[in-house]
């Protein structure tokens, strides 16, 4: 039976413990960052410094200058900052947001908001063909493109250098969204604008990423004040936003050790489900892929009988059914590659995740799934 | 288009229980035969698809909520 100290969290994807560089800085910085950083005594400038010192680190991790940096309340709203306000700057070039049919939902709506979405379709892997992402944005009254370094759901990393030189041949901005790859592999550099979140790379939730360069004018459609150049409007949570850069900095120099751990295991998880389990589709693409993360999706399984019977066994793990989610639709990545949606498990790996935990998993799934199918008959 | 040899209502089921109904009864139509399924959840439109392909069966029509199966195995 499963008791508490035998749980294996297998979600890190959805978000990740935080890091212990990031405990530590956050304790402190709760004594020595509350002021506003705008203000012009001690406590203020103090504050300030903080601010600047953890935009240089995440600069430095995006391969920006630290006035491209602005720190958001989260990743989705870094998202929505970015893609509304650089579609309204392009107004007169357009409305249409090119974007590939598997990015975010925060990206999604607001696309939706910005303009005329134009999706691109992916394979069943998961990932745009280049050249008709370039055709989409080629088209007359192309505002923006957004396109994913790689995929949250099943881990397949998107074509961005070649959708990137498309885009700047036909002046026209690329948002990456690269919250499922900062801190777990290097980012592409060719992007107009870069979003991230920090609780991904096992920094504090409540801090997003958007990184806009110099030359991409914005219009923020809210209200505007000064801070953040008004992309993220009022007092900054300084002491979060300083731990996510001490999360990150740790984790950049873990970053390789944890990639060929993280790669290994779970190629090894997915050939022993492949062997081992029939009915069952393994999705995204095995090689050209996120180090940390594996989708499947079992044959007559409900996927919330799934989880929950996970759970129950002592294993975290996450799911695109349309049983588990609020609008009783199924992921639309999944959806969009065609692969099945019931009976869908994501599996992901943290920097504290063990081989015996993954090992166990391993173990345990195909009893679990084969319980489930025999309530079915099946 | 030849008829259908059996026509399952999965209209008002949630998947997976409109692809369970399939596989459990695909066996009593004979090989070369057609199943017409009618099932209204949005994930029906891409797992019955997904069936037939890891099962190894034709998908010959899919509109609306209307899909048709043809037994190869």
């Amino acid at each position: 039976m499963a008791g508490v100290s035998t749980r294996a969290y297998l979600d890190a994807a959805s978000s990740e413990p935080l890091h212990p560089a990031a405990r530590e800085t956050l304790l402190a910085a709760l004594d020595s960052g509350w002021a506003d950083p705008a203000r012009l005594h001690h406590e203020g400038r103090t504050a300030r410094l903080l601010w600047d010192n953890a935009r240089e680190v995440v600069a430095d991790a995006l391969g920006a200058r630290p006035d491209e940096v602005r720190f958001t309340p989260s990743g989705t709203t870094a998202l929505h900052a970015g893609v509304t306000a650089i579609a309204a700057a392009r107004r007169r070039t357009g409305s249409r947001v090119v974007h590939s049919a598997v990015e975010h939902s925060a990206v999604l709506h607001a696309a939706a908001v910005a303009g005329e979405p134009d999706e691109v379709a992916v394979d069943r892997l998961g990932r745009v063909d280049p050249g008709a992402f370039a055709a989409a944005v080629a088209r007359p009254g192309t505002a923006l493109a957004a396109l994913q370094s790689a995929n949250h759901e099943v881990g397949t990393r998107q074509p961005v250098a070649p959708v990137a030189q498309a885009c700047a041949e036909h002046g026209v901005p690329l948002l990456v969204d690269a919250a499922a790859s900062v801190g777990h592999e290097q980012v592409p550099q060719a992007w107009s604008a870069l979003a991230a979140s920090a609780h991904k790379w096992g920094g504090p939730a409540g801090v997003g990423v958007l990184a806009v360069r110099k030359n991409v004018r914005l219009l923020p459609v809210w209200p505007v004040e000064e801070r953040e150049d008004g992309l993220a409007p009022g007092h900054p949570d300084i002491p979060a936003v300083l731990a996510a850069a001490a999360a990150l900095q740790a984790r950049r120099a873990e970053a390789a050790d944890l990639d060929a751990r993280h790669r290994g295991w779970i190629d090894g998880l997915r050939k022993r489900i492949a062997a081992e389990m029939p009915d069952v589709e393994l999705t995204g693409d095995p090689d050209d892929r996120l180090p940390h993360i594996l989708t499947f999706s079992c044959l007559y399984v409900d996927g919330e009988a799934l989880v929950t019977a996970l759970d129950a066994e002592g294993f975290a793990v996450s799911s695109g059914s349309a049983c588990t989610a609020s609008t009783l639709r199924p992921s639309h990545v999944l959806a969009a590659m065609g692969v099945l949606t019931h009976g869908n498990v994501r599996v992901s790996l943290g920097r504290d995740t063990a081989y015996d935990e993954v090992d166990r998993f391993a173990t345990v799934l195909p009893g679990v799934v084969a319980r489930i199918r025999a309530g079915v008959g099946l | 288009m030849t008829a259908a040899a059996l026509e399952l209502d999965c209209r008002g089921q949630l998947c997976p229980l409109p692809v369970i109904t399939l596989a459990r009864r695909i066996g009593e139509v004979a090989v070369g035969e057609r199943i017409v399924v009618l099932a209204d959840d949005p994930a029906a439109a891409t797992d019955i698809p997904a069936w037939c392909r890891m099962r190894g069966q034709e998908l010959t029509e899919a509109a609306g909520e209307r899909f048709v199966v043809r037994r190869l195995t």
